[in-house]
């Protein structure tokens, strides 16, 4: 088993016909992705790169029975393709945008409430499920089918876990980038929860960094819920306050947000903490150990 | 993008909000002509300055008479202010407003505001205005009412209730409070506030509300939809802070000495981190992007180099779409301009690292390479000492 994606989602990409939408449909198909097309608005009945397009995704979703997307539409567009898709009745969406306006999120969230649909993003890497689907921007090759599910806010910091877990050969189940913003879909604690139920994930690695409250929530779902080995690193803990550190997320508000209460959090609950970004994988052995 | 006082109340007047009447003034002599057109000769002389805590440094001042007010504008356009959040250099006071002064019966507290965990709008609502609201929050948090707007509704008759019983507000002064938070609801979204203060909303002596004290922030992925607001996105961002951000960088200065030149948020944030456990300080956070092209790592290398604090430089790259390639030929394109001049440590991985590598290794130049991030931070402090 896997989380999200695995060989059978039929994935699309909306914003196929821009440099980025189109580059990354390739390289996910090169993966092996079960690519079926993708929507620019105006574009269809054309194809690209052997790629059928479509107007619009209730058009894709009726001819392809798409099931997952991936966004790549500027960020004016973003959350009205995102409410598109759920209309359309996809079931993953992956935005990968950067630059969403805040308020813009908030509509998405609300439009979002009571549907049956998963958001990750926006500003995220995306999902891979290795061996079976990429879908989004983190490089294929550094992926090992394996034991660990990876989760992050940050796309290098996932793709430095998921390296130093195949170095070490543990592999992943799944690697998710929940993405950088501070209004977004899946929660640490989302991920987190289907990670625990997926009997395939044998141990987890949580990468939260700096700004707002969500690995405080994860250690506390985590404390209740998880018995899986978990270990964790938290980026920012030099970063200085009230200064945005690159993501729209990444920013200590007076004194909540910080690291130390991240970190501290997450030992409360039993998580093997990673000192450095260089002991990820490291301290994912330690934590399985521990647990034996 | 923060907006200054007078760029803020000129939208809050705008959206009906009552605000009191001031004019902007950039020299002393502008005074006079500027009381006159106000009708007042005793008011409120404030510095147009983005930091808080600006009154308790000299920048907020009562004048009796216009030759006071020319005396104080005098003093404080030009002076340097140093308040708790400028640090010790503070910043240069451009401008001031000269304001009717408001007759204070009572000091109340309203902001809106993001709401991460919920994902929605807030508003928080304080009978303790004047303060600091984070103390307020960390000590007395039962003075605090926390609201919850829908977006693209009204603040519901239900909530102005609320908040106005939470601040002992009755009758019209009920009214008027639920108006205000309206009109600031309204204005919040229009504009893609990430904050909206008024501290102090005051109540005056015959019973009005007024906006005495603002601030207002704009959400920066939003400005390309906020382009007729009066407002500087680059104030208090210093020249490489500016020029990084041309090239889709993000740069921020800090005190140490290991410069950083790191792709993607979280690793940059990691190796400040990792640098700190090895004793030595981090000199700034740069991330470079997904899709820099050589031009902008040259650019990134420059940025970095031109920090005289900078006595080594850690390059901590995991190509993921950004190609190691690129990165080893934008670095040696600025080393081949410039010269280096400071140690440099080299970690690369990921997407074309071996060609990455070759690059580097044919350049012939003094290029430390680490195995991995760990080691990366350890030999440039080791450089340094």
């Amino acid at each position: 088993m896997s989380i999200l994606v695995n060989k059978d989602s039929k994935v699309i990409c909306q914003g196929i016909t821009g440099k980025a939408g189109l580059f990354h449909t390739i390289q996910c198909r090169d993966y092996g992705t079960n690519i079926v097309g993708g929507v620019t608005p105006k574009k269809g009945g054309t194809t690209v790169e052997g790629f059928p397009v479509f107007n619009s995704c209730k058009e894709i979703v009726a001819e392809t029975g798409a099931d997952t997307t991936m966004i790549f539409v500027p960020p004016p567009f973003t959350g009205g393709a995102i409410i598109e898709a759920a209309e359309a009745g996809i079931k993953i969406i992956v935005a990968i945008t950067e630059g969403v306006p805040v308020m813009d999120m908030i509509k998405v969230k609300k439009a979002l409430e009571g549907m049956d649909v998963i958001l990750c993003g926006p500003n995220c890497p995306g999902l891979v499920t290795p061996g079976e689907a990429k879908v989004g921007i983190a490089p294929g090759f550094i992926h090992q089918r394996g034991k660990i599910g990876v989760l992050s806010r940050s796309g290098t910091l996932t793709y430095e876990a998921v390296y130093q877990t195949t170095k070490n050969g543990l592999g992943q189940t799944s690697a998710v980038g929940i993405g950088g913003d501070s209004i977004h879909g899946l929660t640490h604690t989302d991920v987190v929860k289907m990670y625990n139920e997926d009997p395939e994930t044998e141990g987890i690695i949580l990468i939260g960094e700096i700004g707002g409250s969500e690995e405080e929530e994860a250690a506390a779902y985590i404390k209740e819920n998880v018995d899986k080995p978990v270990a964790a690193f938290i980026a920012g803990a030099t970063a200085p306050k009230g200064k945005r550190m690159g993501h729209a997320g990444a920013i200590i508000e007076g004194n909540s947000g910080t690291a130390a209460s991240k970190i501290q959090a997450l030992k409360d609950a039993g998580v093997v903490i990673a000192p450095t970004a260089a002991e990820i994988g490291e301290k994912m052995l330690e934590a399985i150990s521990l647990k034996k | 993008m923060k907006l200054l006082e007078y760029q803020a109340k000129a939208i809050l007047c705008e959206a009906g909000l009552p605000v009191p009447k001031s004019e902007l003034v950039t020299s002393p002599d502008q005074v006079e002509s500027a009381l006159e057109k106000l009708g007042i000769t005793v008011g409120v002389i404030k510095a147009q300055v983005y930091t808080g805590g600006r009154g308790k440094a000299g920048g907020v001042k009562l004048f009796k008479s216009v030759e006071e007010a020319k005396q104080m504008a005098e003093e404080i356009i030009g002076m340097t202010l140093v308040t708790h959040q400028t640090g010790p250099a503070g910043v240069k006071v451009e401008s001031v407003i000269l304001e009717e002064a408001s007759d204070i019966a009572r000091e109340l507290y309203v902001a809106f505001l993001v709401d991460r965990s919920r994902s929605s709008v807030a508003a928080m609502i304080s009978p303790e205005g004047g303060m600091d609201i984070e103390t307020v929050a960390s000590e007395t948090p039962e003075k605090i009412l926390k609201i919850y707007p829908q977006v693209g509704s009204p603040v519901s008759a239900e909530a102005c209730k609320k908040a106005s019983d939470f601040l002992s507000l009755e009758g019209d002064l009920a009214d008027q409070l639920a108006d205000v938070l309206n009109r600031m609801f309204d204005v919040f979204q229009a504009k893609d506030c990430s904050l909206l203060e008024i501290n102090p909303l005051v109540v005056t002596g015959d019973n009005k509300l007024a906006l005495v004290d603002c601030k207002f922030a704009i959400d920066e992925n939003a400005l390309f939809r906020q382009k007729d607001v009066d407002g500087d996105p680059n104030a208090e961002k210093s020249d490489a802070e500016i020029e990084a951000a041309k090239y889709d960088m993000s740069y921020i200065q800090l005190d140490g000495n290991i410069g950083c030149m790191v792709n993607g948020a979280g690793l940059a944030m990691a190796t400040m981190d990792i640098i700190l456990t090895k004793g030595a300080q981090p000199a700034n956070f740069l991330d470079v992007g997904g899709s820099a092209t050589e031009e902008a790592i040259t650019k990134a290398f420059n940025i970095i180099t031109s920090d005289s604090n900078v006595k080594a430089i850690l390059v901590n790259i995991f190509g993921g779409i950004m190609k190691c390639d690129i990165i080893a030929n934008g670095v040696l394109n600025a080393v081949k301009t410039t010269g280096l001049k400071v140690p440099l440590v080299v970690r690369l991985e990921g997407t074309n690292v071996k060609q990455g590598r070759e690059i580097i290794e044919n350049s012939g130049l003094e290029i430390t390479f680490a195995e991995n991030m760990a080691d990366g931070a350890e030999k440039a402090a080791a450089a340094i000492q």
